[in-house]
């Protein structure tokens, strides 16, 4: 697709036929009708729980009624069985990266952001997913899965009800968890042990 | 043909949910039709859900609500930019085929976040009538004069329409607009909102969710002592321009309801879902209804118009009355598009 909007598709670029009384009148070959409308998004009740309790510092997630899985970020459900998930549980900004990437293109709108950046998945202590953060403090090369991070936070005068809040994530300089324990590998690991004590 | 019969229905609707998503409003409702019949999602063999990504201003929004099902182990699913009962009528065809007997449907709208009247101007072509950006309520006006001048109905006529609405949304916990002591005076005292459409003739909008189950045969009797079986259930469309069209018809309703055979024995009640009282005027026509058919006992969607569920919830409605014995033969509609360009009919009848 063409990135420029003055361009016309390469369906429309073909000859255009008109009846010969138009012959002389120059084809439309496009028509451009902006479309805008306005929301008002709603987070709803366990978004709002979540983004409410990053202003005092704090992450949430919420546990499953079925089997005791911890989410984060909440969304008031657990998606695998259709329960809602009303208890939240706090949790401890740190944890593990359960698998990052090293991008080098720019994101639009985001020129803070040095190139290149690592985008990660971390999996916090005592949750059962992983959420998306940015990998920061350390070279790009050293990143590793199962490497321990904690979460640096925004000066507490500037802190909001946002994700925001955590800047990046930086190594706390713990051992490495084995990488066959870390990130869905742990997710996998408990759930293949529950299975085994049920059998 | 198989015997396939609604067993379970539940649903839920508010003015406006200004404190929950569209997931967190669709787990208890889902729950309860599951539960109703003591299903789980393990039991059910085909899942479909209509609503529409405009409402939400969300692309794929419809993805994050299957969280509220359950989708572990994988589940078979479809979805359509449609009224649920569209996905009703999925499931239906999907039962038919065979080799599953149960299949539950759900769908949503939550059209508080933005603008309806101009989300609703996005149906409309791209070339000629979209970039006018004309309002639904103009637009709906704009049909009520034709039919008001061609003396097709008038002004008394449709406040009574607005009136039966009010007076039987009043015990109807779900309606968001009711009144018990509403009358045709009281009505036609109302200022124009849309000349000549007043505030009672326009459905009051609102958010909310319903879920139904279907069951085949045997398993539908085992599930529900009183099943609302599926006679008929055909959906028909018209012309997208309307300039083509006779604004005071709407020919894909009757055509909808001959197919489903909707006058081959009297019903007892009927749940329409238009969002003006023109177009229920319009569709009791095309239907065919007598005066031996309780018309939108609940006050309809005119009561509240949840978009994209308002034609499941008049299914719902027409079903409930059949599983709780209040009714023996009813006849479920949705509609979508402008001017009832699309028209679906489901009749139903107990055992």
């Amino acid at each position: 697709m063409s990135a420029d909007p003055s361009i016309p598709p390469a369906a429309l670029s073909g000859e255009v036929r008109l009846p010969e009384k138009l012959a002389e009148v120059e084809p439309v070959r496009s028509v451009r009708t902006p479309i805008r409308l306005e929301y008002d998004f709603i987070p709803g009740s366990a978004s709002s729980g979540y983004l409410n309790a990053f202003a005092d510092r704090k992450i949430l997630g919420q546990r499953s009624p079925v089997d005791g899985a911890v989410f984060v970020p909440p969304r008031g459900v657990d998606p695998r069985h259709g329960a809602a998930t009303p208890d939240y549980v706090e949790l401890p900004d740190t944890g593990h990266v359960g698998g990052f990437c090293v991008t080098r293109l720019p994101i639009p709108g985001r020129d803070d952001l040095e190139i290149p950046y690592v985008s990660a998945w971390i999996h916090l202590d005592g949750a059962d997913i992983g959420f998306l953060g940015l990998v920061g403090g350390i070279d790009t090369s050293e990143v590793r899965m199962g490497m321990r991070v904690r979460a640096v936070w925004k000066p507490d005068d500037q802190l909001g009800r946002t994700a925001e809040n955590i800047l990046h994530w930086e190594p706390t300089g713990e051992p490495d968890i084995p990488v066959t324990a870390a990130g869905t590998n742990a997710w996998h690991a408990k759930q293949a042990a529950e299975s085994g004590e049920q059998d | 043909m198989r015997d396939i019969a609604v067993v379970s229905v539940a649903q839920s609707q508010e003015k406006a949910l200004t404190h929950t998503t569209e997931v967190e409003l669709m787990v208890p409702i889902i729950n309860e039709a599951r539960g109703a019949v003591g299903l789980t999602q393990d039991d059910i063999g085909f899942t479909c859900s209509g609503s529409s990504d405009f409402l939400a201003g969300q692309a794929f929004s419809f993805v994050h609500t299957l969280d509220a099902v359950g989708a572990v182990p994988p589940i078979s699913e479809s979805h359509v930019e449609m009224d649920g009962a569209w996905a009703l009528y999925e499931s239906w065809v999907k039962l038919q085929i065979g080799g599953i007997d149960t299949a539950l449907v759900y769908s949503y709208g939550k059209s508080s976040p933005g603008s309806l009247r101009d989300v609703l101007s996005t149906q409309l072509d791209p070339y000629y009538l979209g970039p006018l950006w004309p309002d639904a309520f103009a637009m709906a006006a704009l049909q009520a004069r034709i039919m008001l001048d061609s003396g097709t109905v008038s002004e008394q006529r449709l406040a009574e329409i607005a009136v039966r609405s009010l007076n039987g949304a009043a015990d109807n916990p779900l309606a968001v607009r009711s009144s018990a002591d509403a009358n045709v005076d009281s009505v036609l005292a109302e200022a124009p909102i849309a000349d000549p459409l007043r505030p009672s003739d326009c459905a009051a909008s609102a958010d909310g969710g319903v879920a139904v189950v279907l069951a085949a045969g045997d398993r539908a009797r085992e599930l529900c002592e009183r099943p609302a079986w599926i006679k008929g259930i055909d959906h028909r469309i018209d012309p997208h321009q309307p300039g083509v069209r006779d604004l005071t018809r709407a020919p894909s309703a009757h055509k909808a309801a001959v197919e489903a055979g909707a006058g081959n024995d009297r019903l007892d009640a009927a749940e329409l879902a238009a969002p003006f009282t023109t177009q229920e005027h319009i569709l009791e026509a095309e239907l065919g209804l007598g005066s031996d058919t309780a018309v939108n006992a609940s006050g309809g969607a005119l009561a509240g118009h949840t978009m994209m569920a308002a034609g499941l919830m008049r299914i719902a409605d027409a079903a409930r009355q059949i599983h709780e014995g209040r009714a023996n033969r009813v006849l479920g509609h949705a509609a979508s598009g402008l001017f009832l360009q699309q028209n679906l009919v489901c009749v139903m009848e107990g055992e």
